[in-house]
């Protein structure tokens, strides 16, 4: 097909075709960066904490009238408490494991502080999250061991919220483990924690737990997302949080069964806010929830952007088409085919679109310049401009597809009648 | 002849009913996006206390070792400091702020024990903001003095203890402290609840915190300090040597009060600039500090700024609403100017008959603007439904997003206004049409 009187016809409608590049090209600067935002919170929302998620589930629960825990007596009286929940919980049928965790990947309770290669030193080496649990929270949440050993019971101490805290061994993470140890000799190596002047050995190292934090703090944590320390440590405390893996696809019944189990060992407890015995699932979804929003919305916009630039082309090309009716006529009549009449059009569109995507491509990279300035956000890589690209294209290409059959059902008759 | 053109607008509206509804949705989409989002905007960067702003202030010194006078000073003062500038009584009226966590009972009422965060501080906080008071009021200044074991609650929190009714002289249980009521506030929400901004540099835009409810329960800073020691939350601290964790937490070294001071005018501003400085220069002279130069005295809305408040998913979505609605315009121009040429050969006929080319282009802006009204109307609709969503949503200001009258206007306005712009290119347009041309083809 020739492109001359396609372009000589577009000369005449140039404020028709610089709106429709227009549309098009902002359009496809805001659909990839939208697109591209969707993706990246997605991303975050779709990691993995390394942990059995599927099983597993949290209860958080408060002792109503429980001791002070302000002297060592009181202090054995809780931690007894405690141990007592444990024990009834690990009879329940169908749970597989039970576990004290402070914390989980995701939840609430963050804890973190600057871990430190030398006594007392001044500026951290590693900004980590703490999780104090016993010796079978490996088993529970369903972390692998990659280097050294687990906790053993004997290892786990107990004292009140406020108590001396440095634990003689820690486990840590991959992650933390390789930022401090880059050789990848971690066990047996020393580190201070809140960069004090108390060494802790390091007995194991675990694959993968991501530190806990609602979305409260998302931005800040990103940065050492996947540095957590386990310490070997239940602390007694009228709050206190237990993780339990049920067994598989046994979990709903599992949750069922906790608070009439934990009721019947101590009734003085408060265990019915809607948060207290909480699936995975849910503290997972509590923690993404704002990115999970963000996506939904910009995922309706692209939609309803998309629409109304559909709708854009369809309106200006039926002008066209019911303009140039004449023209259309007097073309089939000297012997073009209804299929010559689609393919102008198609062709025409093409050509707009292809003026506009290009507009687009700088707008599109321009914004994503601009996002990067002054809004948390990444480069946009090449794949998404370039599907943008041929996402608006084919978008412009079935737009234009209604007028231009339109078009092309015009009878060569027209042209001999009289305008 | 603007009824003359309102009713051929009507009819040409009527004629192409497809293009109309298109238009009309583009314009209703567009407004409805981006008025939920301005809306939201406007409920964020508000003015917290609307006539009292301008004289409330929030000092600053810079008690952070590490620092250095080049460096923005930390968010919030150390014991001393926050002690040492409240009792110095240099504003017209001061209040400490400082947040702790303790378990809260009425022992008279059935409902169990939860844990609150409770705001620390002293008798001006209520005059000073102007909170108004359902039953009671606040605390004295000799309350202070005496770490009087009294509270003051909100609304909230007595409908849900005492069913609504007066409980002023009632008991609540914070801790193992019974305290006595001694005010239960009315509505008061603020957004954001300023003097709970801080560390606005560290949040990348993750800021919607700010817009929480006030705390249900505000007792004297130095009561809570009696009953709560040790559980207030803290700012930040600095290492210097071992911390004793045991000891008061006025000991610590950290940074974790917060000081609000009313200046009347800007004398008195200038003046209390002065003293903060020169309280921080008299520090490092006795060698508490080993700097003294980034003291700061920023207004209400100057801290809100410095903190960045909007949260920054908030601002995108206006931003992205805006070009929404922009792409949204380029739609109804191409569809107006289809709409009007169309019409050449009555345009043609009009102008035949005498029209100035104004005529025309008058015609052609009440078409749009009625346009932009219909438009108007869906976007007003959709606004509605979108800031239903927002209300849905799980952040701390959705229950602030509500459509008051002026961005009720707004709406009308800004979608007549993006309408009549829209139709100014079409319209130069069809009165451009030359009416010879156009007879000839009749």
């Amino acid at each position: 097909m020739r492109m001359h009187p396609i372009l000589a016809a577009l000369r005449r409608h140039k404020s028709g075709v610089a709106l429709i590049a227009l549309q098009i090209a902002l359009t496809l600067a805001i659909v990839c960066n939208a697109v591209f935002i969707i993706g990246q919170r997605i991303e975050r929302l779709n990691r993995p904490t390394g942990v059995d998620e599927d099983n597993l589930f949290v209860i958080t629960q408060r002792y109503v009238g429980a001791p002070s825990g302000d002297d060592a007596a009181s202090l054995e009286k809780l931690d007894a408490m405690e141990r007592t929940d444990l024990d009834a919980l690990r009879r329940l049928p169908d749970v597989a494991s039970v576990a004290y965790a402070s914390a989980l990947p995701l939840s609430d309770g963050m804890w973190t502080g600057g871990i430190g290669l030398k006594p007392a030193q001044q500026d951290e080496s590693a900004h980590a999250a703490y999780f104090a649990v016993d010796e079978r929270a490996l088993d529970t949440l369903g972390l692998r061991l990659v280097a050294g050993r687990a906790f053993t019971a004997a290892d786990i101490e107990h004292h009140g919220m406020r108590g001396e805290r440095k634990p003689a061994i820690v486990i840590v993470t991959k992650a933390l483990a390789d930022k401090l140890f880059p050789q990848g000799d971690a066990v047996g190596k020393t580190v201070y924690l809140d960069d004090d002047s108390t060494p802790s050995t390091i007995v194991g190292v675990v694959e993968r737990l991501q530190i806990s934090g609602g979305h409260n703090h998302a931005a800040w944590a990103d940065t050492f997302a996947w540095n957590s320390v386990l310490e070997p440590l239940r602390i007694d405390f009228a709050y206190a949080r237990y993780a339990v893996r049920a067994k598989p696809g046994r979990l709903a019944e599992a949750m069922r069964a906790v608070a009439p189990a934990l009721y019947a060992v101590n009734p003085m407890r408060v265990l019915d806010d809607e948060a207290s015995v909480q699936s995975f699932a849910d503290i997972r979804a509590d923690a993404y929830q704002a990115d999970r929003g963000m996506a939904i919305l910009m995922g309706i916009v692209c939609l309803i952007l998309l629409a109304v630039t559909a709708a854009g082309i369809v309106g200006l090309t039926s002008f066209w088409v019911g303009q140039r009716h004449r023209q259309i006529g007097v073309r089939r009549a000297l012997g073009a085919r209804r299929g010559d009449i689609l393919r102008y059009f198609q062709a025409e569109n093409l050509m707009i679109a292809v003026f506009g995507s290009f507009a687009g491509v700088l707008l599109a990279l321009g914004l994503n310049l601009w996002l990067m300035r002054h809004y948390e956000m990444a480069r946009l890589p090449v794949a998404y401009v370039l599907s943008g690209l041929l996402l608006v294209l084919l978008l412009g290409q079935c737009a234009v597809l209604g007028p231009a059959r339109r078009a092309a059902r015009i009878p060569p008759i027209v042209a001999t009648r009289a305008a | 002849m603007f009824g003359y053109y309102l009713d051929l607008a009507l009819r040409s509206l009527k004629r192409n009913k497809v293009l109309t509804a298109l238009m009309v949705l583009a314009i209703a989409v567009g407004i409805g996006a981006s008025m939920t989002t301005l809306t939201v905007m406007h409920l964020l960067s508000g003015d917290p206390l609307p006539g009292r702003s301008a004289r409330i202030f929030y000092p600053q010194v810079d008690a952070y070792p590490e620092h250095k006078d080049t460096d923005e000073p930390v968010d919030m003062l150390d014991y001393r400091t926050a002690m040492d500038l409240w009792s110095a009584h240099r504003a017209d009226r001061q209040a400490l702020v400082a947040d702790s966590v303790a378990q809260v009972v009425a022992p008279s009422s059935s409902v169990p024990a939860t844990m609150q965060t409770m705001l620390s501080t002293t008798s001006d906080f209520f005059p000073m903001l102007g909170t108004t008071f359902r039953y009671g009021g606040g605390w004295r200044a000799e309350d202070d003095a005496r770490h009087a074991r009294l509270a003051v609650i909100s609304e909230d929190l007595n409908n849900k203890l005492f069913g609504g009714g007066d409980s002023v002289g009632k008991t609540l249980r914070v801790g193992n402290t019974d305290l006595r009521i001694v005010g239960v506030l009315g509505r008061w929400r603020p957004s954001p609840l300023f003097y709970e901004v801080n560390g606005g540099r560290f949040m990348h835009g993750r800021t919607s915190p700010y817009y929480s409810k006030p705390q249900d329960v505000m007792l004297p800073f130095a009561t809570a300090l009696d009953i709560d020691d040790g559980h207030f939350s803290i700012f930040t601290c600095w290492a210097s040597g071992s911390t004793d964790l045991k000891a008061s937490q006025k000991n610590w070294p950290c940074v974790w009060i917060g000081l609000w001071v009313e200046l009347g005018n800007a004398g008195k501003v200038a003046a209390y600039r002065q003293f903060v400085a020169d309280y921080a220069a008299q520090q490092k002279a006795l060698g508490r500090f080993n700097h003294a130069g980034n003291t700061r005295l920023r207004s209400l809305m100057g801290w809100l700024d410095y903190n960045g408040v909007v949260p920054g998913d908030v601002r995108l979505q206006a931003w992205l609403a805006f070009a929404f609605l922009g792409i949204c315009l380029f739609n109804t121009i191409g569809l107006l100017l289809a709409k009007f040429l169309r019409r050449s050969g009555e345009i043609g006929v009009r102008r035949a008959l005498g029209a100035s080319r104004m005529a025309v282009f008058e015609q052609c802006l009440v078409e749009a603007g009625l346009i932009g009204l219909l438009g108007g109307i869906g976007g007003w609709l959709l606004t509605l439904a979108g800031l239903w969503l927002v209300r849905r949503q799980p952040a701390e200001y959705a229950d602030l997003a509500h459509l008051d009258l002026p961005m009720f206007l707004v709406t009308f306005a800004l979608a007549i206004a993006a309408s009549l712009l829209a139709g100014v290119l079409p319209a130069v347009r069809a009165s451009r049409v030359a009416p010879a041309l156009q007879l000839k083809t009749l």
